[in-house]
């Protein structure tokens, strides 16, 4: 069996995993990172998206031997000496979530994109998670929740991207 | 769902990847080629196909990248989708690759999906054959008896069948320059936000000095097994000076786009019947054409 190395919210993981071994089941069943959920297990839902090398990904559409050498962050890994990512906040501030099953998902793909788009406009937040499904239909709030956030961070830009060298290098100074 | 057991290699070099998978077809071994993986996971996972083994590219950098060389634009066919729309090589020199790669899934999809995986998947619902098509790129492979060029209009053999042959592996795709004057758009209609196209339409349009369309390029997404140029509308349009809107009622445009869906032969499926498939085309082919005369 293929053996790989791979760092889980900043903790270095080495594991034997069967080819066909998805991330997400990595993370969940061998990991205990079940922060992550599996959701329509189609690619469409956006449920389990994580970081993957600072960029978003469906960890139901990779392979754990992908991720060989990668660096993956997930809800788990954003709340950082016991507070919550900006992002974290301005979802419960907003109450952006229902049954909260679409929530890591929504999370990881709207840090995202506040990487490419740091102060969207309501249109670029929509057309940014339209990977993301809420079966609530709770997008109004979710949308207010990411410009919340987007104005959050541009206050304090010290806060951070997961996945980010420059974060990495901040966290260790 | 999790997919049945494969086995899986990581060549590492593409003289090894194609020495790999010649000899596993040699073999009789149902292998497949592993890119970004973003369709073909989510067959696995519906246990729709059943490889015996996958052969990942993904590591190979000699396969990624976008490179300007002159007459035509390069990209690499493990470049993600992403690295493509953010291109200034492809957005200045081809930027209707980079207007249909935007439509493309999503975000999280884009991140992991290759330009030269969604060629080779060869999905006639994808939205970049149908550009491949329209603009006459020329896909370049290679086997361990050598490089061969392959012109997109040869590429897409049947539903999902690449004209790849035993052993070969898509290096990258030659995405000829147009040159001035040119206009692009990609219109695409689909039922949710991330949806495959039910229908889409590639144009590339060129207008004389008089203000006539002189060139069309159609192509056309999921309006059969392969993507199809619609060859009958293009030969319409030439010759056609668009009018004023409302000028008299008429719309020239509009005249030659409604020949855009002959002689396809679109799917029927959940989302459409082939009659309205034809009705999308030619409707959707109008818009295209006219956002993309500007």
């Amino acid at each position: 069996m293929p053996r790989i190395t791979v760092s889980v919210d900043g903790v270095t993981y080495e594991e034997e995993v069967e080819p066909r071994l998805l991330l997400v089941h990595l993370l969940r069943d061998r990991l205990g990172k079940t922060g992550t959920p599996v959701g329509c297990d189609t690619g469409n839902c956006g449920a389990c998206t994580v970081t993957l090398d600072g960029r978003s990904a469906k960890s139901c559409s990779v392979l754990a031997v992908q991720a060989d050498g990668s660096e993956v962050v997930t809800v788990e890994g954003l709340a950082r000496d016991g507070r919550w990512h900006p992002m974290q906040e301005a979802f419960h501030a907003e109450h952006a979530l229902q049954c909260g099953y679409c929530t890591p998902g929504m999370l990881m793909a709207a840090i995202d994109l506040l990487r490419d788009d740091p102060d969207p406009s309501e249109e670029a937040v929509r057309r940014g998670l339209e990977g993301n499904l809420c079966r609530c239909t709770g997008y109004t709030n979710i949308v207010r929740a990411v410009r919340r956030a987007a104005a959050e961070m541009s206050r304090a830009p010290h806060e951070r991207m997961p996945g980010a060298a420059e974060d990495r290098e901040a966290a260790a100074s | 769902m999790i997919p049945a057991p494969f086995d899986y290699v990581r060549p590492a070099s593409v003289e090894d990847a194609c020495r790999v998978l010649a000899d596993a077809e040699a073999a009789g071994d149902e292998v497949k080629v592993l890119a970004g993986g973003q369709s073909l996971l989510p067959l696995l996972r519906l246990r729709l196909a059943y490889p015996s083994a996958l052969v990942d590219l993904g590591r190979l950098p000699e396969l990624r990248g976008v490179a300007d060389r002159g007459d035509h634009v390069y990209i690499g066919a493990l470049t993600t989708h992403d690295e493509v729309m953010r291109s200034g090589v492809v957005r200045e020199h081809v930027p209707l690759v980079a207007l249909a790669t935007a439509t493309v899934a999503d975000p999280a999809v884009r991140h992991r999906g290759t330009f030269g995986g969604s060629m080779a998947h060869a999905d006639p619902a994808g939205d970049l054959p149908a550009v491949a098509l329209a603009l006459d790129c020329v896909f370049v492979v290679r086997s361990s008896d050598g490089e061969r060029e392959i012109p997109a209009a040869e590429f897409f053999v049947d539903y999902l069948e690449p004209a790849l042959g035993p052993g070969e592996v898509l290096l990258g795709v030659r995405v000829p320059k147009l040159g001035s004057g040119w206009g692009f758009h990609y219109e695409k209609f689909h039922r949710t936000a991330q949806a495959w196209a039910t229908v889409g339409v590639a144009v590339a349009v060129r207008r004389g000095d008089g203000g006539a369309i002189e060139e069309a390029r159609i192509g056309l997404t999921n309006m059969g097994p392969t993507p199809v140029r619609a060859r009958v509308a293009e030969a319409a349009l030439r010759g056609v000076a668009p009018s004023p809107a409302g000028s008299n009622g008429s719309d020239p445009l509009r005249e030659a786009c409604a020949q855009a869906d002959a002689g396809t032969s679109p799917p029927a499926d959940l989302h459409a019947r082939p009659d309205y498939r034809r009705h999308l085309a030619r409707v959707l082919t109008r818009r295209a054409v006219g956002a993309a005369l500007g």
